[in-house]
This record gives structure tokens, C-alpha cells and sequence, in this order.
């Protein structure tokens, strides 16, 4: 066990969370040194969302992404290969790119002008014959990229540690969640593409409070969002009480907080009770009937196409991939890391990529109504993460622990979907699952203490 | 000048006055959180777009700021779903705005166009500072590219609005108010 808090004497982390007990010292979401060991145990180890390659479709394409605190370019090299490198010259340190995407031939540094290619060796360095006598070696100074990148199923991911294990065993049993929210809504693999540009805003609150919290706390809903339902404003446009209950067609289903505590993966999904997926219900009546008509003939290319095998989680599951990234059907949810008081949010909208005009308006002006800063129903979430965090940091406030105990030895197993385990729909197990893994995160010496994974005893009910 | 000439010259700056006294009672409206009286100066029709500003590279200032037809924007929506966002506030339970932050919105730099039928496109420049709870503050500058329609009732209504904020990364949580 390593100790993280040296100036706290022979105390650990594991004082701080106590997930027998169900209960979480703020200190861990307040404290400046344990954010530092954070961006140090967890984002240069874990695999990290970096984007689509949606994003970067032709050679020479590039987006700017991040993982933790620092800025990495998503690039498509000439020879169509995709690569990420971290976004800082290797002469002086300035950023090689400072536009958010484009397409370009080289990565000029604005500094002293080493010169980069899109396959991040350097190609151009000023002087080199007269001042560095032709003693430098390019080979040795091309743009730093991560050693791991997996790009599954249209979505790119990396990590900065070559023990790493791959991410499919990264991922475990939440693959194919994965899998589901890049198809099209017919069922297609590698059916979707992203909107442009991403939105990023930053809330002011430790990373954890949303990165934990979102999609792992379905109790927050009635009260947070109350407003919504008040004014009629939810996703079925003016509809009397703005329920969403018309939204879902009747299917023999459950939804469960379903999650691998051992890997820190967690969502919402469904356990199917039989084979196939719901009918299409209607969720467009405000928008042009083309909306309604391709939505509900795609939706029957999907219940044709499973109509004999069990889809659980495969219909409007979530995943929250541990740490970071929230990936939904049709969102995804980026919490990155921006000091120990700051989030910076990042939100892409993946859309039917071979859906007509039309379709793509109404997804696009539905999600930009509801979600982000500016969307009625996420703004209320930023406001109560925000003012957790500074009343968190008080001396006497830091007394008092977090209380993670809904749900808490409520756990189970189902031999439908070995690996995972599950709890009521409204539970904080994800969260723990996330805690758990928090810890074993920040006590780990290197990868080999993290995987493979050692099952523990809620695994093992 | 002939007579003429000055006639014309003072109905111009009555006209542009009357746009300025239009754009302050609006902004009056927002700060005095008046919010269902200043949905009445939105036109039925309206397009009210702040799009996401994009770092792009010289030559590339087209794509600047994301398009309407297809991308993505902080906001981009007609008059039902700013009523809408109206009928949140009002409710009392929009934790992002109850309680309500103290909202001025200082409107500069207005240029008036040339009068089109009924319509004038008019550009003005806002800072509007943001102070909530104790000490939160957030500060929104940018410039509005606006289209105003001569309504019988209100002087004007609001039929296009352009909002350009002058930010990337959004550095506020939140936006809950207009411009």
C-alpha cells in the first residue's frame, strides 16, 4: 500500500474511503495533493476517450482532444493512420497547434520553427546544419504519442501507459456497451458520426462530482430537474407534465445500476426478459414527420435484426468508463480534470451517420436544448455540483464524511451477464464501483498491481 | 444642408434613436427579470443562434464560428423553447437561477442599417456581468447581429439574432440568461 497523503503522518487512503461503511472523507475530492497523485495514478494509466474518427475523415485532418490536464491532437497522417500525440513541441515545449481542427501538411512550432508531420516525426528543424552541426537526431525528437491507441468501433482511445493491458480487457464486459452506442439506431456497427464542434465549458468543482456522479445517481432527478417537468420542457417538447413515461414502449425489461466493480465501469441498462427490442416509440411528434418516419423504420431494421438474440444493454444503455467518460447512444459526457476546484466539460453528439438532413436537424437541436451549459435540463446539474465542492472545504465540513451508502450490500449477481453486478436502478453502487476502483488507482504501484483484476467480495455473492 | 436634407438627416437619428431606446427597455427587461415581457418582443418566427467559436487557422475564418445548418452551438432555437426556458425560470426550481443572480446587461456600440420593409438589421455589442450567490461572477461580451420587425404594439419584435460570444472554452458553468 502506498502512502499517498505524506504530510498526514502514517494515515492512508484507505482512512479516506471506506467502502465497507459506505462513507468517503471529502478530503479526497478537495485536497490539491491528492489531485496531483490523481493526475499522475489514474490519467497517465487509465484509457481515456480521445474522440471519433468521424472527426478527422480525410489525411492531414486533426482535432484537438485531452486527456487529464493536457492537450493531445487526434491525427489522420497522410498514410490514412491515426495517431495521438501530446501537443507541446519537444525543443522548447510550445504547443505545436493551437487551432481547435483543420487539415494541414505539417505542425510548424510558432517558437523556432521545428516542423512536424502528420506521422509525428520531425521533418524540419531551422539550423540544423549551421547550428547544430547535423548532430541532432531527428529520429529521437519527433512529437511524443501515446504508446496505446484503439480505435473501437469508430470511437479512439489511449492511454500514456505501455503495461496497459488492451483495452478490450480494459473495458471487460462493458465492450459491448460500447459497441451499441457507436451503431447507427438501426442496429448498424460503426453507424454513427459526431457533430461538430465539440462544446467545452468549465464548471467549478473537483472532476470526481460530476465524473462520479453522472450516470450513477438516479436519485438526483426528481429534484434537480423538477424545473423541467414543472415547465413542460423535457424531451417530448410541450407534452402536459413533460413525462418522459410516453417516450418508452412497453418491453419485458429492468433497468439495473449495472457495473464491474472490479474494473470501475458503471451504467444504467437493461436486463431483457426476452429476446429482441422494444417497438419504436414515439418521441418526435414536434418535429417534421420525416423525423418520426426514419427513426421508427430504423427501429424496425433493429428488432428485425435481433429479434432472436438478447440485447441486454443494447437498447439505450449507458456506460460511464472508468475514470472520465460517459457514453450514451447519443451523447457523450467528457470530465476532464482542470485543477482540484475545476472541471473542464467536454460533450460530443453522435448522430445516425447515413441519416437524411432532416433527421440530423432535430437530433442535433433536440440535444442542444436539453444538455450542456445551455440546455435546460443539464444546466441544474452544474449549479449543485458547483456549490458541493466549496461547501466541502471548510475545516469542519472536511470532518464529515460523504454518505455513499444507498443501496450498500444490496448487490447481486445474474448468471444472464456473468461479470457484471448489479443493484435497484437507484442505487449509488456505480459510484462506489467507481471509489473502489479510485483507490486501487491511486495504491497502485504500476499496472501490475491493477490487472488483471483481483475480484473482491462483493464480486463474489 | 437644405431643409430637405435636414429633415432627412433628423428623421434618421429619431429612427436610430428609437432602435436605442428599443434595444435599453430590452435589456431593462432581462436585468428587472421581466422575463415574460421581454418573450413578448421575440417575433414568432425568430432565429436566436450563438454558435461555438472555433481557433481556426488564417483563410479558414468561414468556419469560425459553428453553422447552423449543421453543427453544434451553444444555442440555436426559436421562440418556443426560449418561452420555454422562460416558464423554467418562472418556475421557482431552476437551481441554476433560483435564487436569481443579479444580471446587467450594458448594450454599446449600436449600428443601425438600412430600413428593408418593415425590417432593419441592427448590430450592437453587449457586456453583461453575472453575479449570483455571494461571490460568483460571470461575464459574457460579444456583439449581436440582430434583424428587428416595426410591430404595431411593441415598436419592434426581435425576428433574428446573432449572438457572438466572445469565448472558446465556455468559462462559465452555465448560461441562464438572454442577450
Amino acid at each position: 500500500m502506498v502512502n499517498i497523503i505524506k504530510s498526514r503522518g502514517d494515515r492512508s487512503l484507505r482512512d479516506l474511503v471506506d467502502l465497507e461503511k459506505g462513507t468517503v472523507a471529502r478530503e479526497i475530492y478537495v485536497n490539491e495533493e491528492i489531485y496531483q497523485q490523481e493526475l499522475e495514478q489514474i490519467y497517465t494509466r487509465a484509457w481515456l476517450f480521445i474522440g471519433h474518427e468521424s472527426q478527422v475523415p480525410n489525411p492531414g485532418d486533426f482535432v484537438m482532444s485531452r486527456m487529464g490536464e493536457e492537450e493531445v491532437l487526434l491525427v489522420r497522417d497522410r498514410k490514412n493512420k491515426l495517431h495521438v500525440f501530446l501537443n507541446t513541441c519537444r525543443h522548447r515545449g510550445m504547443k505545436v497547434c493551437r487551432y481547435d481542427d483543420g487539415n494541414t501538411l505539417l505542425f510548424t512550432c510558432p517558437f523556432h520553427g521545428w516542423s512536424y508531420d502528420t506521422d509525428g516525426a520531425l521533418v524540419g528543424v531551422p539550423h540544423h546544419k549551421a547550428a547544430f552541426h547535423e548532430e541532432l537526431i531527428k529520429a529521437d525528437w519527433g512529437l511524443h504519442e501515446v504508446p496505446q491507441m484503439a480505435n473501437y468501433f469508430g470511437s479512439i482511445w489511449a492511454t500514456w501507459d505501455p503495461k496497459a493491458p488492451s483495452f478490450l480487457d480494459y473495458m471487460g464486459v462493458f465492450a459491448p456497451t460500447i459497441q451499441w452506442c457507436f451503431q447507427s439506431t438501426d442496429g448498424e456497427d460503426n453507424g454513427v458520426e459526431l457533430f461538430n464542434p465539440a462544446t467545452k465549458w468549465r464548471i467549478p468543482t473537483n472532476w470526481k462530482f460530476p465524473g462520479f456522479s453522472f450516470d450513477g445517481d438516479s436519485a438526483h432527478a426528481a429534484m434537480t430537474h423538477r424545473s423541467v417537468n414543472v415547465a413542460a420542457i423535457g424531451p417530448q417538447g410541450d407534452m402536459e407534465g413533460g413525462s418522459r413515461a410516453g417516450m418508452k414502449a412497453p418491453f419485458p425489461k429492468t433497468s439495473y445500476e449495472m457495473m464491474i466493480p472490479e474494473l470501475g465501469h458503471g451504467g444504467h441498462n437493461y436486463m431483457f426478459e426476452q429476446p429482441g427490442v422494444s417497438d419504436y416509440a414515439d418521441t418526435w411528434q414536434t418535429e417534421p414527420k420525416e423525423v418520426d418516419e426514419y427513426y421508427r423504420e430504423t427501429r424496425a431494421k433493429k428488432q428485425e435484426k435481433y429479434k432472436d438474440v438478447y440485447l441486454h444493454a443494447g437498447d439505450g444503455g449507458t456506460a460511464l468508463i472508468w475514470p472520465n467518460v460517459n457514453i450514451q447512444p447519443q451523447r457523450i459526457l467528457i470530465w476532464h480534470p482542470h485543477g482540484v476546484g475545476m472541471t473542464e466539460s467536454w460533450r460530443q453528439y453522435p448522430v445516425d451517420k447515413n441519416a437524411p438532413k432532416v433527421v440530423k436537424d432535430a437530433q442535433r437541436r433536440y440535444m442542444m436544448r436539453y444538455g450542456g451549459p445551455t440546455g435546460v435540463t443539464e444546466s441544474d446539474d452544474m449549479e449543485n455540483w458547483n456549490y458541493a465542492f466549496p461547501a466541502s472545504l471548510g475545516t469542519v465540513a472536511q470532518r464529515l464524511p460523504y454518505n455513499f451508502q444507498m443501496g450498500l450490500g444490496h448487490d447481486f449477481k445474474d448468471d444472464r451477464l456473468p461479470g457484471m453486478t448489479f443493484n435497484y436502478r437507484i442505487a449509488e453502487e456505480n459510484q462506489r464501483a467507481r471509489l473502489r476502483r479510485w483507490l486501487e488507482f491511486m495504491e497502485a504501484g504500476s499496472w501490475d498491481d491493477l490487472y488483471p483484476v483481483n475480484p473482491k467480495k462483493n464480486t463474489d455473492k | 444642408m437644405t431643409t430637405n436634407a435636414t429633415d432627412a438627416a433628423i428623421e434618421r437619428l429619431l429612427f436610430e434613436r428609437e432602435i436605442e431606446k428599443f434595444l435599453y427597455r430590452e435589456a431593462e427587461l432581462l436585468d428587472d427579470r421581466r422575463y415574460n415581457d421581454w418573450i413578448e418582443l421575440i417575433a414568432e418566427d425568430i432565429h436566436y443562434h450563438m454558435p461555438v467559436r472555433r481557433n481556426v487557422k488564417f483563410g479558414e475564418q468561414h468556419r469560425e464560428n459553428s453553422d447552423s445548418e449543421s453543427e453544434i452551438s451553444w444555442f440555436d432555437e426559436g421562440k418556443r423553447t426560449l418561452a420555454g426556458r422562460v416558464r423554467q425560470i418562472n418556475t421557482g426550481l431552476h437551481w441554476a437561477e433560483e435564487p436569481f443572480s443579479r444580471v446587467r446587461h450594458l448594450i454599446t456600440n449600436i449600428q443601425v442599417g438600412d430600413l428593408d420593409g418593415d425590417e432593419v438589421p441592427v448590430r450592437s455589442n453587449f457586456y453583461c456581468w453575472s453575479n449570483r450567490l455571494r461571490d460568483e461572477v460571470n461575464v459574457f461580451v460579444g456583439t449581436r447581429q440582430d434583424v428587428l420587425r416595426r410591430d404595431p404594439e411593441t415598436g419592434f419584435k426581435i425576428a433574428k439574432r446573432l449572438i457572438l460570444l466572445d469565448q472558446n472554452v465556455l468559462l462559465s458553468k452555465v448560461i441562464t440568461t438572454f442577450f
